[in-house]
């Protein structure tokens, strides 16, 4: 596998000052590989957002990193703790290094700029030197990168469509040719055959410009089929990391199973839509064990008494997970009567 | 070019109606202005003097309604207002053209001074919410929820009669003549700066309040993290992205306020006996002077019809989305 790009250690995340604050993220570790499209799914309100907004310290208050790090390389070669950045350096470091498309296609752009301005004063912003006429070609040729004319420049993002408006932000992120693309539902606020223009747009750019993406979505269909590699997020952490085939065809947390279950497959046979039973959890009052044991069909007493740790599982596989159900001293023990069948494939 | 054109036509099209409502309204009040003037000098007038006042004011004539309206209109375009009965025989227009530029330039200047203050604190307060800052929006908002005129008693109590830094009333050193000397100038502005002083405390509070709020909202704007995940300078992303969409319901109000600096100073003329536009209108409402009761309604609805051109055109600057196009 490649040198990691992204490095995200232990990273923890609360919401809220004071005594009480809500456990948002609970102790992330995340790699992605150069050239790497790492999927992150998982219901609303587990953390994905907030895992990529803590990641580039852009959390709004009150959410506070209280812990952790983020290694970040860039072009050079040079690893630095973007936690550690002071704020010149983090300046210089975003969008150069790494570069977000957010959820909102339609509110991300400024209502009282051209989409030209908006194109260039990032990169002005990174690049002082350049001159007005170089920043209007650079912008140009990213528009014609997304398949959007170049006489567009001078349109103002209420003359665009919500595909258009989605394609310029991509533009606009890959503006500095970043390492690193986060992207938070790019494609939530679409149409599903924009959805998929602009999917199988951003894959052939990063084939030919070979940044790295983080894609975050609750759709895991859609990831099974881009990214190379899934992680499974419920209640803050991540319970299951494995590529997108085994995680499709072998999931092995009964979560990702049941995520799984909840979509209908696109080949092969028809079969029952299960979903999940319950509620997500609420993040202020997890007890020790499992977050997922209340809602797992498969949970046993020490699953509501100790949280399983991510590691690989019995079967030595490369993958992590974080269920009892794979701990090889409980089940070389005969803790358990075997894993059920769904989760032994 | 055709956006201005359509609204310069929408902004003539209530003009005229403003007009012809100015011109009915004071027909409609029961009396007539000539039993009213006898009524006010108590029989000095004589009462045969009675028909050559009703030609004088040319009520003689028994000309219809629709003939007194074209009439007016007439009268009115070649800036005709007809004679104050107080100061007779002195045009109205020109005690109107007299009062307007005093009322114009102070009020007009602290309300600008009020806008741009307001707007660049409540810049700085809205984007460092919760810090000290704050707290400067209470004592603002004391200053304007208190009645304007006991504020201005109170300023003329304190910095006028005990302290003696600024004269009392008036608008300009009554040893004076007018003219453009720098002295008279000066004079001008310290007479002002009183009565400016407290129309700007009194009204920065709004300007604080409404950029504070809306740079809260706007700050929280997917564009505005967009702004900062671009590594753009700090003082890149408050004006260029915060700002610049915050202040947009400001200019709407800050021209409606314009609009208002004509009308709305009655208060303050009467409290620093300034020789405005608003006192003028005081002293023609306490004398049933109808031409100049009338005059002045004119260029109050003309100023606020002015005010709105100004807040639409300036809106369509700064908000493309407001801007139609083709």
């Amino acid at each position: 596998m490649s040198e990691p790009v992204l490095e995200i250690r232990d990273l923890h995340v609360d919401y809220g000052f004071g005594d009480d604050p809500t456990h948002v993220l609970r102790g992330v570790d995340l790699t992605l590989h150069r050239g790497e499209v790492l999927g992150l799914a998982g219901e609303s309100g587990c953390g994905k957002s907030t895992l990529a907004y803590a990641a580039t310290r852009l959390l709004p208050p009150p959410g506070l990193i209280t812990g952790g790090e983020v290694w970040l390389t860039d072009r050079d070669g040079r690893r630095s703790d973007v936690l550690g950045l002071t704020d010149a350096q983090l300046r210089a470091a975003r969008w150069r290094d790494v570069a977000i498309v957010f959820q909102g296609a339609m509110s991300s752009l400024n209502p009282v700029f051209r989409i030209g301005r908006q194109l260039t004063d990032g990169i002005r912003a990174h690049r002082p030197g350049l001159s007005p006429r170089d920043l209007e070609a650079r912008a140009a040729e990213l528009l014609e990168m997304v398949g959007i004319s170049a006489d567009r420049l001078r349109a103002y993002p209420h003359q665009l469509s919500g595909g258009m408006r989605q394609r310029v932000m991509i533009a606009m992120a890959l503006a500095l040719e970043p390492q690193v693309l986060l992207m938070d539902e790019p494609t939530t606020a679409l149409d599903v055959v924009m959805q998929r223009q602009i999917l199988e747009q951003i894959m052939e750019l990063r084939d030919r410009l070979g940044f790295s993406v983080v894609l975050i979505t609750h759709d895991v269909s859609l990831l099974v089929e881009v990214a190379d590699r899934i992680a499974i997020m419920y209640a803050g952490e991540i319970v299951e990391e494995a590529t997108a085939q085994e995680v499709y065809r072998r999931p092995r947390h009964p979560y990702s199973s049941g995520l799984l279950g909840s979509f209908p497959p696109l080949h092969g046979p028809r079969r029952e839509l299960s979903g999940i039973p319950g509620a997500p959890p609420d993040l202020q009052r997890l007890g020790a064990g499992c977050p997922f044991a209340p809602r797992c069909p498969h949970a046993m007493d020490v699953c509501r008494q100790v949280r399983p740790v991510l590691g690989p599982p019995s079967t030595g596989e490369d993958r992590r997970v974080a269920c009892h159900l794979h701990d090889a001293d409980l089940v070389g023990a005969g803790a358990s009567s075997g894993l059920p069948p769904e989760l032994a494939r | 070019m055709r956006f201005v054109l359509r609204r310069a036509a929408f902004y003539l099209f209530t003009a005229w109606a403003a007009i012809t409502i100015n011109f009915f309204v004071p027909r409609l009040l029961p009396g007539d202005p000539v039993t009213a003037l006898m009524g006010r000098m108590q029989g000095r007038i004589d009462s045969n003097a009675e028909e050559s006042l009703r030609v004088l004011f040319g009520l003689d004539q028994d000309m219809s309604l629709w003939d007194q309206y074209v009439h007016y209109w007439q009268m009115l375009l070649h800036g005709d207002l007809g004679l104050s009965f107080t100061h007779f025989p002195t045009p109205v227009a020109d005690i109107v053209t007299q009062a307007l530029p005093w009322t114009v330039g102070l009020v007009g200047i602290a309300t600008v001074i009020a806008f741009l203050l307001g707007t660049a604190v409540g810049t700085g307060i809205g984007w460092r919410r919760g810090t000290w800052a704050d707290s400067l929006l209470p004592i603002t908002t004391f200053f304007s929820a208190v009645p304007y005129f006991w504020l201005g008693l109170i300023a003329i109590a304190v910095f006028a009669v005990n302290l003696g830094w600024f004269p009392s009333n008036g608008s300009y050193d009554r040893g004076m003549v007018p003219s453009l000397s720098w002295e008279f100038v000066g004079s001008v502005i310290y007479y002002g700066t009183l009565p400016a002083l407290t129309i700007v405390v009194s009204s920065i509070s709004g300007w604080i309040l409404g950029m504070r709020n809306m740079m809260v909202t706007v700050s929280s704007e997917d564009y505005v993290t967009v702004a900062h995940a671009k590594g753009l300078p700090a003082r890149a992303v408050v004006v260029g992205y915060a700002a610049r969409n915050a202040i947009l319901p400001q200019v709407s109000s800050f021209a409606l306020a314009l609009g208002f600096v004509v009308g709305g100073t009655l208060v303050m003329e009467m409290v620093f006996s300034y020789q405005g536009i608003g006192y003028t209108l005081y002293q023609a409402v306490s004398t049933h002077d109808y031409p100049l009761m009338q005059a002045c309604f004119l260029v109050i609805t003309l100023s606020v019809l002015v005010a709105n051109l100004v807040a639409d055109l300036a809106y369509a600057a700064l908000d493309p989305r407001t801007r139609q196009e083709g």
